[in-house]
């Protein structure tokens, strides 16, 4: 019985090693959050929930998408949404689930039958055509997996960083998905395009008819495709059931959702889309125009915007992408842009696709600034907030790509803040400001006197 | 074809016959636009359409259709295909052009007695024709034929 007794409290003993040191390991992973009671607790096994026509998610995941109006306009009635935000914040791997991919619709989501859908394709070619969606689903298909931005991601901080707002509504208008559809290239040599068409248009079958004027350069020609699958499945109406254009690497606008016309011509239209709206103000009253490309980009995704993190161990990570092709850097700055490191890049590393960065973090608990800048494979660099408003002001409302900084309390809180490194040394000044007033002003006075 | 064909470019082409005036296009206003976009094209709960002019390089741009848009051509465009925002495409081409006179008018850039038609919309040069610069990647593209 001693015997027994004894040799049981021994393996209890080692037990209560394992677990002290398994705790110890995982906990420092998560921050000294303890995962599991003891392994002692074996959980009873039950048989579960009948097989089902499709998968929801767990009842413990709560990750959704925040419809919200423009900058500063938030929780808002979805009647009044003009967009809805991916929570970046709560992604993991590089891909954007297909009901979490971002929304901007400019006048509803149209109910749309695809037996009855027709993509006329017209203007400066030789033999003009309307296709059906079957005429499309049987044509030779490519499959891409491309982010999409929308040209207003980033428009909350133009002006002003609201330290209440999180990575889902700072950046939330960025999402990767697979799509499938039939190349431009090949559409374009169906209908014998003319030489002299340098531009297409294409229309939505929204209620606003949305539509853009493309340049047709090799690389638009090469990579556009009409898309008719999304991840796998038939396209989301919210992302353009039943076809929608897909346009790699440039505005999200462009993209054109529920495309019902394609037409060739030989210069830009001058949509609404293209000069009131998506067109950048610069600082000198004058606008940039066809800005088309989205720009090198990054953002820290955890720890970010009202997130609490506990001192000692952090994974840093984040998505960071470029619609000039691959991210080929990401680097990572723990102490206000001072110093760099680089980060780690998950595999795949896409051309104009979100990339994945981490890296390993030991905070010491101290007040600080943590900041992201990536670099594209044309050795474009993410510019800091003072490079990247000095050049083009805070009124451009599109096509914010500045560094992201997150900054740091004593209590780990996380909040949205603008500054750049250039900031500290104009602080490390204020140190002269007695010797200043004395060899000044401050000694004027005294002579007069 | 020609029901889908809706575009219009600068330089007209695409324009459909028929025409409006000014004073016919204030009433066309009150009835489909003001509800949304204020009195006279300002203070309304959607996008303001009067005014304006001389505040883009400040500190609070107001952007209009007078103050930036740089094509006339591209209201009618718009107008056509997608307002008034609850009934897109249920103004006819004659209301359509009167419409796109009275808000030319609000913004000091057509006169009280003005008509609008395919011949003289085209024609009208915005204040704000030269306030674009492409961008140099697609510039050359970009440039009108």
């Amino acid at each position: 019985m001693h015997h027994k007794a004894d040799s049981r409290d021994k393996s209890n003993l080692s037990r209560r090693r394992l677990l002290t040191a398994s705790a110890g390991l995982f906990g420092s992973a998560t921050g000294g959050r303890v995962l599991a009671d003891t392994l002692a607790d074996v959980p009873r096994r039950e048989v579960g929930a009948p097989l089902s026509g499709q998968s929801d998610r767990s009842k413990y995941v709560h990750i959704t998408r925040i419809p919200q109006a423009g900058p500063g306009v938030r929780k808002v009635d979805p009647f009044d949404a003009i967009n809805s935000k991916t929570p970046l914040n709560k992604l993991v791997g590089a891909i954007t689930p297909s009901d979490l991919h971002y929304e901007r619709s400019h006048s509803g989501v149209p109910d749309l039958d695809p037996g009855k859908h027709r993509l006329l394709i017209h203007g400066l070619v030789k033999k003009p055509l309307v296709l059906t969606v079957d005429d499309l689903t049987s044509m030779p298909s490519i499959s891409r997996v491309n982010f999409i931005e929308c040209t207003g991601n980033g428009w909350e901080n133009w002006k002003r960083a609201d330290e209440n707002l999180t990575v889902q509504n700072t950046h939330g208008l960025v999402s990767t998905n697979e799509w499938t559809g039939v190349p431009l290239r090949f559409l374009i040599d169906l209908v014998g395009k003319d030489h002299e068409s340098t531009w297409m248009l294409a229309e939505g079958d929204d209620a606003a008819g949305v539509d853009r004027s493309i340049p047709l350069t090799d690389e638009i020609v090469n990579e556009a495709f009409v898309a008719y699958g999304q991840n796998g499945e038939p396209l989301r109406p919210a992302h353009g059931f039943p076809i929608r254009l897909i346009m790699p690497g440039f505005e999200g606008n462009l993209n054109i959702k529920w495309l019902r016309r394609l037409k060739f011509g030989d210069r830009p239209w001058m949509t609404r889309w293209e000069t009131a709206r998506y067109t950048q103000l610069l600082q000198n009253g004058k606008a940039e125009q066809f800005q088309l490309r989205m720009d090198t980009n990054s953002v820290i995704t955890s720890p970010s915007g009202m997130m609490e993190i506990r001192s000692g161990y952090n994974r840093i990570t984040g998505f960071a992408w470029s619609g000039h092709g691959k991210i080929v850097k990401v680097e990572v700055s723990t102490d206000a842009g001072v110093t760099w490191k680089a980060a780690e890049l998950n595999n795949p590393v896409l051309p104009k696709a979100q990339t994945r960065f981490q890296m390993d973090w030991e905070w010491d608990g101290k007040p600080t600034k943590i900041v992201s800048r990536s670099t594209d494979e044309k050795q474009n660099v993410q510019p800091d907030r003072k490079t990247f408003i000095d050049q083009v002001g805070t009124n451009a409302l599109f096509h914010y790509h500045a560094q992201q900084t997150w900054s740091i309390d004593s209590a780990g809180r996380v909040r949205n803040v603008l500054v750049t490194k250039r900031w500290r040394p104009r602080l490390w000044l204020f140190r002269w400001y007695p010797w200043y007033m004395h060899m000044t002003s401050g000694g004027r006075r005294r002579s007069k006197r | 074809m020609k029901l889908w064909d809706i575009d219009v470019r600068p330089d007209g082409k695409g324009l459909p016959e028929g025409s409006g005036t000014v004073a016919h296009g204030k009433s066309v206003y009150e009835e489909n636009c003001e509800a949304c976009h204020g009195p006279n094209g300002q203070g309304g709960i959607k996008d303001r359409l009067a005014g304006g002019q001389g505040s883009l390089a400040t500190e609070n741009p107001i952007k209009t259709v007078g103050s930036y848009w740089p094509y006339a051509t591209t209201l009618f465009d718009y107008i056509h295909r997608a307002m008034p925002y609850q009934a897109p495409g249920s103004l006819s081409v004659d209301d359509t052009y009167a419409v796109a006179a009275y808000i030319l008018n609000l913004n000091g850039i057509l006169s009280s007695d003005g008509t609008l038609d395919r011949n003289t919309l085209p024609a009208i040069k915005m204040p704000n024709r030269e306030g674009f610069i492409p961008d140099p990647e697609f510039r050359e593209v970009a440039k009108p034929k």
